[in-house]
């Protein structure tokens, strides 16, 4: 393939005098799972705040097939099909799980107030309700449509985040740390789904600062550290990186 | 029943019965505003907008009442849409002070022109609703009876309109830029847009709602639209509650009731904006979600036996 599907291209984000991010570039390709990894304030979340549109970046590019969309508004990124999802529970707490999914539904089937009025939006309801239990049913949630969301446990809440990005219809899903303050069976259960949503064929990014919980999910691993790229490559190669040893080593002595 | 209410009442209390069908609408327009989550100060003054602007159409342009009245709402949606530019870029208690700001920013230009806006003065003869015969019917909208049909008519077309929007996905996406505006513009929502979108439509109603009291009493000036009247359409909309579509409504009858019949009956005219105060921090302290919350444990044992249904 001659033009890639997600190309990170020199990227560099500056917070005043503090370089976050430093010439990142890299590539993500269609159809897979890749981590973006690294040790506390590598500027991963800044990375991943850039490419979804959050952030303006200093210099550089993000391309999604050969088309920059760095710069775009974050509504702008994801009708572009990059959809993202938050590292808390982030959801609308006081509507229900349904009503979650038919907002992530907004992009295919975009209200209209005067068809609302008359009356004639209603195959567009129908259509965003079938879309939304269908993501729902995607992640086992369809039984607790009724829900408020802000009442589910934590494990469904970020499922419930997922079901939102999915009935977006995404091409990718960036997912901003999808494993904090899970315990070991949700962690398990959140890599089945997020397995099932990539055979799906959408294409998905995740950040993650613990490597351990993604080495067994992802196909390719890009490693930052200080801003910059540490190591590349699938998840054996990147383990027994000496770099990325001394990396989080290194970053573990400080912290001990 | 609504129909038939003006009859029992005296002259004075009909004419309370027409403001109180106007305030309806603007209380109810301002909830809409409230939908995505931005309180505005502004609101009445945009009330003012439409009032002028009708008046001004039907005084200097001839334009039949009923027509400037939809014009006058229609330019209060259009200022609206102009102070979105630099309103939108404000978020929260930003928001609100400069909602303000640009509301006393219009006060001051009705104030300081003379020409067309009446200066400090204000307006005065505006064109009343012209008589219409319906064979059978003749309305005089001198009569207040006859103008609170008229008004009931428009009010319940425009709340009609409103609950529409409301239970649409466009109201869902309202509430889903209230609650999180990150989450609502990563799944692809034009978070501005939508903002801008529910400050219009209410502006548009409030301006209507001004259009209706300007044509009743005839006369306006810039104090008819000051704080203290926003402090009154604050406290309805607070005293009744904002989660439900009633709530400010309620607010605004309970609160009429209260200060128009008990108070002025008692005598306590003075102590008006006393007893107002009293109210809202008794209602902050005691019914923190409002009257509405009372309305719906009254009522939520009969609503659970409806959805055990099918």
């Amino acid at each position: 393939m001659t033009v890639p599907f997600l190309e990170i291209r020199s990227l560099t984000m500056r917070f005043g005098g503090l370089t976050a991010v430093d010439g990142l570039s890299f590539q993500v390709e269609h159809g897979a799972i890749h981590g973006l990894i690294g040790p506390n304030g590598a500027g991963k979340t800044t990375t991943f705040n850039i490419i979804s549109g959050f952030y303006r970046p200093t210099a550089g590019q993000v391309r999604l097939r050969g088309e920059e969309i760095s710069g775009l508004h974050m509504h702008e990124v994801a009708r572009r099909g990059v959809v993202r999802t938050f590292q808390h529970s982030t959801l609308f707490a006081e509507l229900t799980a349904m009503e979650n999914a038919i907002v992530g539904t907004h992009m295919s089937f975009r209200p209209n107030i005067f068809a609302a009025i008359i009356g004639w939006d209603a195959e567009d309801r129908r259509g965003a309700r079938a879309r939304a239990e269908e993501a729902l049913d995607f992640f086992g949630l369809l039984p607790l449509a009724g829900e408020r969301a802000g009442d589910l446990s934590h494990g469904h809440q970020r499922a419930l985040g997922m079901v939102v990005a999915m009935a977006a219809h995404p091409d990718i899903v960036l997912l901003d740390e999808p494993f904090t303050g899970m315990n070991p069976e949700e962690t398990k259960r959140m890599m089945e789904l997020m397995l099932k949503l990539r055979n799906s064929g959408v294409t998905i990014l995740i950040v993650e600062h613990d490597m351990h919980a993604i080495m067994g999910l992802c196909d390719q691993i890009t490693v930052m550290n200080f801003g910059r790229l540490l190591a590349e490559g699938t998840p054996k190669e990147v383990r027994t990186n000496l770099e990325v040893i001394e990396a989080y080593l290194g970053g573990a002595r400080h912290v001990a | 029943m609504l129909l038939a209410l003006p009859h029992g009442l005296s002259f004075s209390q009909q004419e309370i019965l027409v403001f109180l069908t106007i305030n309806v609408l603007l209380v109810a327009s301002y909830r809409l505003l409230t939908l995505t989550g931005e309180w505005s100060l502004g609101h009445v003054v945009i009330m003012g907008v439409g009032a002028y602007a009708s008046a001004l159409y039907s005084k200097h342009f001839g334009v039949p009442v009923p027509v400037s009245m939809a014009l006058g709402a229609g330019t209060a949606a259009l200022i609206a849409m102009f102070l979105s530019y630099p309103l939108f870029r404000m978020k929260g208690f930003y928001f609100l002070i400069g909602s303000f700001a640009a509301g006393e920013i219009i006060r001051l230009l009705w104030k300081r022109f003379r020409d067309p806006f009446g200066g400090p003065k204000g307006l005065k003869r505006i064109e009343p609703m012209p008589d219409f015969d319906l064979g059978i019917w003749q309305f005089d909208f001198f009569e207040p009876v006859c103008y609170y049909y008229f008004a009931l008519a428009v009010v319940a077309f425009c709340l009609w309109l409103m609950w529409r929007i409301e239970r649409s996905h466009v109201g869902l996406t309202f509430h889903a830029v209230h609650w999180q505006d990150k989450l609502a513009e990563a799944a692809g929502v034009n978070v501005r847009a939508y903002r801008t979108l529910a400050f219009v439509i209410a502006s548009g109603f409030a301006g209507l709602s001004g259009a209706l009291l300007a044509h009743y009493i005839g006369t306006i000036n810039p104090n008819s639209f000051d704080v203290e009247m926003m402090v009154f359409v604050l406290t309805w909309a607070i005293v009744g509650g904002t989660t439900t579509f009633y709530g400010p409504i309620l607010g605004c009858i309970v609160l009429t009731i209260l200060n128009e019949i008990v108070l002025r009956e008692m005598g306590f005219e003075q102590a008006r904006p006393l007893i107002y105060g009293l109210v809202l921090i008794a209602s902050i302290l005691f019914l923190p979600k409002g009257l509405e919350s009372v309305v719906q444990r009254l009522v939520r044992p009969r609503a659970e036996k409806m959805e055990e249904r099918p």
